[in-house]
């Protein structure tokens, strides 16, 4: 089964798939947003966002820089309160039930957040106690994720000694310890080089495609978007457009997704880079 | 794991997320040699330098816990044990603030265990650090003839543990409200040397008093004060009930204000626009 073949396909922008669609499997998306408006004094950073990430799929969300994708990703982890809708993690809403929601959430922020002065497994171990996980499986569960992604021979190693397209790979690892169900990607290949980000696309592909897991991948870089991917567009904190790759080009009447995304941000884009 | 409702964190999971918080700041704090010996040099100075170059100009009578005339710098000895909690737990607040702008405390707050259980762990992991350097300096300090007596370094760990939640949380109020670096070092200078200076850790307060009413005043009602009189009495295996009750009281304050500043629905993190910039 690929990722391709999941519910929220139809999802339309602005029109959430909360409720599972007729004759599909019960389960909750991974990612439910419902009407979030989220504001800094004047500043609306989000309005009346919604969006949907289906269990098992890649979505992407692109934007320009500025475009409200960190503050989304701050109010799915909780470290901003929502004031308006609401957001559910695999079925739990951040708010009544923040534990299991934040159980099923793994996340890589756009900053770097390994501790420098550490050793790959410290870093690795000491998130898996802040879930509770003891040091003795925390420790097998990292040794393991670190083989499978061909880390294991760092893992000694000070985080410092580490390349940027390792320090992420390492950071991935990490948001899958504790085997969420949802895993958030805020602009992760930035700065690195084109085949790091390339290897660590895959990485992500991958583990959408075996382990089923839903992803949202923020970034404003449209060559890591395939056909067949999920996207929803996000500008000026308001969701343009939500739909699969093939539905965003017919909807905007284009022939690729550069040319799309130009054609429903075009004109702000300048001002909002 | 998709059940909806029903969800429960285990009890031993709390127990897992306090050790793995302590074993990070033990890994750290022994990753960083420099804050170890700065912790114990700083109070050495005081007692090796100030206290000794003190002791012919400044006679301390005999006032309880003392039941004799004490040297100058047995006295000023509670006040140093009680300025490395001080720095201490600026420091640990320090770390906050560095691990807010490295993004660490971002791992630390997404953690699915409630966010006071969070702090309170971490906290307990500042006081820990603060304990090793305590007993490090009360141990050089003997053989500069500080020599307490010996129920006195029992009695003095239940204070220790007191005084450092006090501190501890202090700081970790602060760091809840500064942003950057710079800020916090320039608070570091006008929080540490005033309260330390304006307390009875270097002198007792009758002394103050006699010299001036206003700086009585405001070393009365500076709880640093009252964290060096619990330690003070603590040393010689003595329980001071109303300096305990001040510091007890202003840790559960300070305490409560925290977790409220750290807490995304009441923080002033949101408002703020966030943990580590206004984007």
């Amino acid at each position: 089964m690929t990722a391709d073949e999941t519910p929220a396909t139809e999802t339309s922008a602005n029109h959430p798939a909360g409720a599972p669609s007729p004759g599909l499997s019960p389960a909750p998306p991974a990612l439910a947003i419902r009407h979030v408006t989220h504001e800094f004094g004047a500043r609306k950073a989000l309005d009346d966002v919604s969006l949907t990430v289906p269990a098992g799929s890649f979505t992407a969300l692109l934007g320009p820089n500025g475009a409200g994708k960190t503050t989304l990703f701050s109010l799915v982890t909780r470290l901003y309160d929502n004031r308006s809708g609401s957001i559910d993690v695999l079925g739990h809403d951040v708010r009544r039930e923040p534990a299991a929601a934040l159980s099923a959430l793994g996340v890589v922020f756009q900053a770097r957040t390994l501790d420098l002065e550490l050793t790959v497994l410290e870093n690795l171990l000491y998130h898996a106690t802040l879930h509770g996980i003891g040091f003795r499986a925390g420790r097998r569960r990292a040794l393991e994720l670190l083989e499978q992604d061909g880390l294991a021979d760092r893992a000694k190693d000070k985080v410092r000694n580490l390349s940027g397209g390792q320090m992420r790979r390492v950071e991935i690892v990490r948001a899958l310890i504790h085997r969420p169900r949802l895993l958030l990607l805020d602009e992760p290949t930035v700065g690195l080089d084109i085949a790091s980000r390339a290897a660590l696309v895959a990485q992500v592909r991958k583990l959408v495609a075996q382990e089923a897991l839903g992803v949202l991948w923020a970034t404003h870089i449209i060559e890591e978007i395939v056909p067949g991917d999920r996207i929803v567009v996000l500008h000026r904190g308001r969701v343009r457009a939500d739909g699969t790759y093939g539905e965003i080009l017919a909807r905007t009447g284009s022939d690729g997704l550069g040319a799309a995304f130009l054609s429903l941000v075009g004109e702000d884009s300048e001002v909002a880079a | 794991m998709s059940t909806p409702g029903r969800f429960r964190l285990p009890l031993a999971g709390y127990l897992i997320v306090l050790a793995g918080i302590c074993w990070r700041e033990g890994l750290r704090f022994l990753n960083q040699r420099g804050r170890f010996l700065s912790a114990l040099v700083r109070p050495l100075v005081w007692l090796f330098i100030f206290a000794a170059g003190f002791r012919s100009v400044l006679g301390v009578s005999i006032i309880p816990p003392y039941e004799t005339y004490v040297l100058y710098e047995v006295y000023v000895t509670p006040g140093l044990v009680a300025m490395i909690q001080l720095f201490n737990g600026l420091q640990s607040s320090l770390s906050m603030v560095y691990d807010r702008e490295v993004g660490a405390m971002r791992i630390l707050l997404v953690s699915p265990y409630p966010r006071w259980f969070l702090l309170v762990s971490k906290l307990t992991a500042g006081i820990c650090v603060s304990l090793l350097q305590v007993y490090a300096f009360l141990a050089v300090a003997w053989f500069w003839e500080v020599e307490l007596p010996p129920v006195g370094y029992f009695a003095v760990l239940p204070a220790l543990l007191l005084t450092g939640l006090m501190l501890g949380s202090m700081g970790l109020l602060m760091s809840s409200l500064f942003r950057q670096m710079e800020n916090f070092a320039s608070v570091m200078n006008f929080v540490i040397f005033p309260m330390f200076f304006a307390s009875s850790a270097l002198y007792p307060l009758w002394r103050v008093q006699e010299s001036s009413l206003v700086l009585w005043w405001i070393c009365t009602l500076n709880p640093f004060t009252y964290a060096v009189e619990v330690i003070r009495f603590a040393l010689y295996g003595q329980f001071e009930p109303f300096a305990a009750l001040v510091v007890a009281g202003c840790a559960l304050v300070f305490l409560a204000a925290s977790i409220l500043a750290y807490d995304p629905s009441a923080g002033v993190m949101a408002r703020r626009g966030g943990p580590d910039n206004a984007k």
